[in-house]
């Protein structure tokens, strides 16, 4: 990854502190429920519901997205306080190769963007499943989420992806 | 909100024969993927990890493993890259009605086409002048052509040289040369390695420094029993080569180039996803996107292939709309541009609009972000009078207006091997 690395020399990788303050406290604490909690779409996003309050969860593109789309160079961002419903677009990321919608595998309220992305939209190569995230959604139902796949699941449905 | 020219993340990574999501251009969703023709390097592209596609109906490499298309394009830039473009289309053209037949189909002027020199050539429509295909026509003789066609437009050229030739018949020899092997050696260091290999191959030295782009030689291999067709040409802005082999050497050619170049890490194989980002940084067009059988070669920028006398003459398929377009910019709709774009990458597809207005006014026909330049570029048709450089523009991409400039391509510099 010669032209990533060659970005990464030259753009310090800021943290959004609330995406950090997440994880931090997981593997502190729950590390086990962390990665139990983390659900994934089908579409390759994924979904993590806070630990704290189960109303705010995290969206971003998965680590297998991320190195199959290669170099991440945009990132369309979703509006905040916006309503969207599980399977609407809430933002995009363009590639070289390609531009691909990120879906949102919940209903509710859009309340927080990753802006960081705009200026640093290589964030998602660097960090998918963790800085690189993409938007706070105030959820609706939580069993939207509950419905969708665990780590393994998902992991064994990218593996017969693959072939 | 379904959001135009954009797929869900499943589909784009799965590059699939059913995907809906067109990554790479030329690409042919309806094959059923049992029935892909394979190239002669297929097992070669297998072990080296390609991540293989259905494209013109072959399984083709896109990207081998371990890198992404922006490096893989970078690579090429840098050093040089091998592309197996065996899925193109080779033809013999023989006889004393070949050039009279090439004439009656396309406005080149094959009359000032020197012997194992090319040129960009292509097929036109009766009456519209619309575009059929886009071709490289090499003359090895004054009754000997030797085309290259793209692989996309197959079925559909066979049947218009068939039905165009009739008349000509007796006097020309048409032969699809199949399953012969196609390569492109491309990159600044193409012109070493391919030295190098063929001065080993053939056991004296090997001087390429008079092969000037356009030109092409046949070099006798001894030990293949064989006359490589070789090319100073190529679709990616830098200097290279394209070789034509038959079907049994292509492999033992490619191994061997890629033996020699593995010396000083100088070669890797590329597949079509750098292909398509390097061919439009050279401001080269892709049919299907970038041309069409509706669009013109005047409109697409490509005067420069119409021969004057021919435009004069009027004798060719389509001369109705060429000759007056040649003659005369009033009758030319719109033009073929580049542009650089803030923001998002816009794509094929994506609406040109003239700025503050909500006047639509062309058409992007293919666009990436720029591994070289670091910004988004991008071709496409503009109507006539919006399409000088620096004309400001809006681009609508995913439904929002982003600013655009019409650029002179190509937008990264040539490096073809010219006679100084």
């Amino acid at each position: 990854m010669a032209s990533l690395l060659r970005f990464m020399l030259t753009r310090p990788v800021f943290k959004p502190a609330c995406a950090a303050r997440v994880v931090v406290r997981s593997r502190n604490f729950t590390a086990g429920n962390y990665f139990l909690s983390k659900k994934y779409t089908k579409d390759h996003e994924w979904v993590l519901l806070s630990d704290s309050d189960k109303t705010i969860a995290t969206v971003g593109i998965t680590q297998y997205a991320q190195k199959a789309l290669g170099e991440v160079v945009f990132v369309d961002l979703p509006q905040e306080n916006s309503e969207v419903e599980a399977g609407e677009t809430v933002g995009a990321v363009e590639s070289v190769k390609s531009a691909s919608d990120i879906l949102s595998p919940v209903s509710g309220l859009v309340v927080k963007a990753n802006t960081e992305l705009a200026s640093n939209p290589k964030l998602i190569n660097e960090s998918a499943e963790d800085n690189g995230w993409i938007c706070k959604i105030e959820v609706k139902d939580s069993k939207e989420i509950e419905a969708l796949m665990d780590k393994k699941g998902y992991d064994a449905y990218v593996e017969g992806a693959d072939h | 909100m379904l959001l135009p020219r954009t797929a869900r993340l499943a589909s784009a990574l799965r590059i699939a024969a059913n995907s809906k999501f067109n990554a790479f251009p030329r690409f042919y969703s309806d094959a059923a993927p049992g029935a892909l023709a394979k190239t002669p390097l297929n097992d070669l592209h297998v072990a080296k990890g390609a991540k293989m596609v259905p494209f013109a109906g072959y399984s083709m490499p896109v990207l081998y493993s371990g890198e992404s298309v922006g490096e893989s394009h970078n690579w090429v830039r840098e050093k040089a890259g091998l592309f197996d473009v065996s899925h193109m289309v080779q033809h013999r053209l023989t006889g004393p009605g070949a050039l009279p037949f090439l004439h009656s189909v396309t406005p080149s002027d094959l009359t000032r086409l020197p012997q194992f020199q090319s040129t960009l050539s292509v097929f036109l429509h009766p009456v519209t002048g619309g575009i059929v295909d886009d071709l490289i026509i090499t003359s090895h003789g004054p009754e000997d052509f030797y085309l290259v066609t793209n692989a996309a437009c197959k079925d559909k050229d066979l049947a218009y040289i068939n039905s165009n030739m009739e008349s000509f018949s007796s006097d020309v020899k048409h032969e699809v040369l199949t399953g012969q092997g196609l390569v492109a050696l491309q990159g600044p260091l193409a012109k070493d390695i391919l030295t190098e290999y063929l001065t080993s191959m053939t056991g004296s030295p090997v001087d390429l420094s008079k092969l000037y782009f356009g030109a092409s030689v046949f070099v006798e291999i001894p030990s293949l029993c064989e006359k490589l067709h070789i090319a100073r040409a190529g679709y990616t802005g830098e200097d290279g080569f394209e070789i034509s082999i038959s079907e049994k050497n292509t492999e033992t050619v490619t191994m061997g180039l890629l033996d020699v170049g593995s010396t000083g890490s100088r070669i890797r194989l590329s597949g079509l996803g750098a292909r398509d980002s390097l061919r439009l940084e050279a401001g080269l067009c892709l049919y299907g996107h970038d041309l069409d059988d509706t669009t013109t070669p005047i409109e697409a920028g490509l005067k420069w292939l119409v021969g004057k006398t021919r435009a004069m003459d009027g004798n060719f398929l389509g001369a109705e709309t060429i000759c007056k377009q040649y003659d005369n910019w009033r009758f030319v709709p719109r033009r073929r541009v580049g542009f650089v774009v803030e923001g998002p990458p816009a794509r094929e597809g994506a609406e040109i609009v003239e700025k503050g207005t909500d006047n639509v006014i062309g058409k992007i026909t293919s666009g990436c972000p720029s591994p070289t330049l670091g910004k988004n570029i991008a071709m496409g048709y503009i109507r006539s009078g919006f399409h000088k450089q620096g004309t400001e523009v809006d681009i609508k991409v995913r439904g929002k207006e982003r600013s655009g400039t019409v650029t002179k391509m190509p937008f990264v510099e040539t490096k073809y091997y010219k006679a100084s």
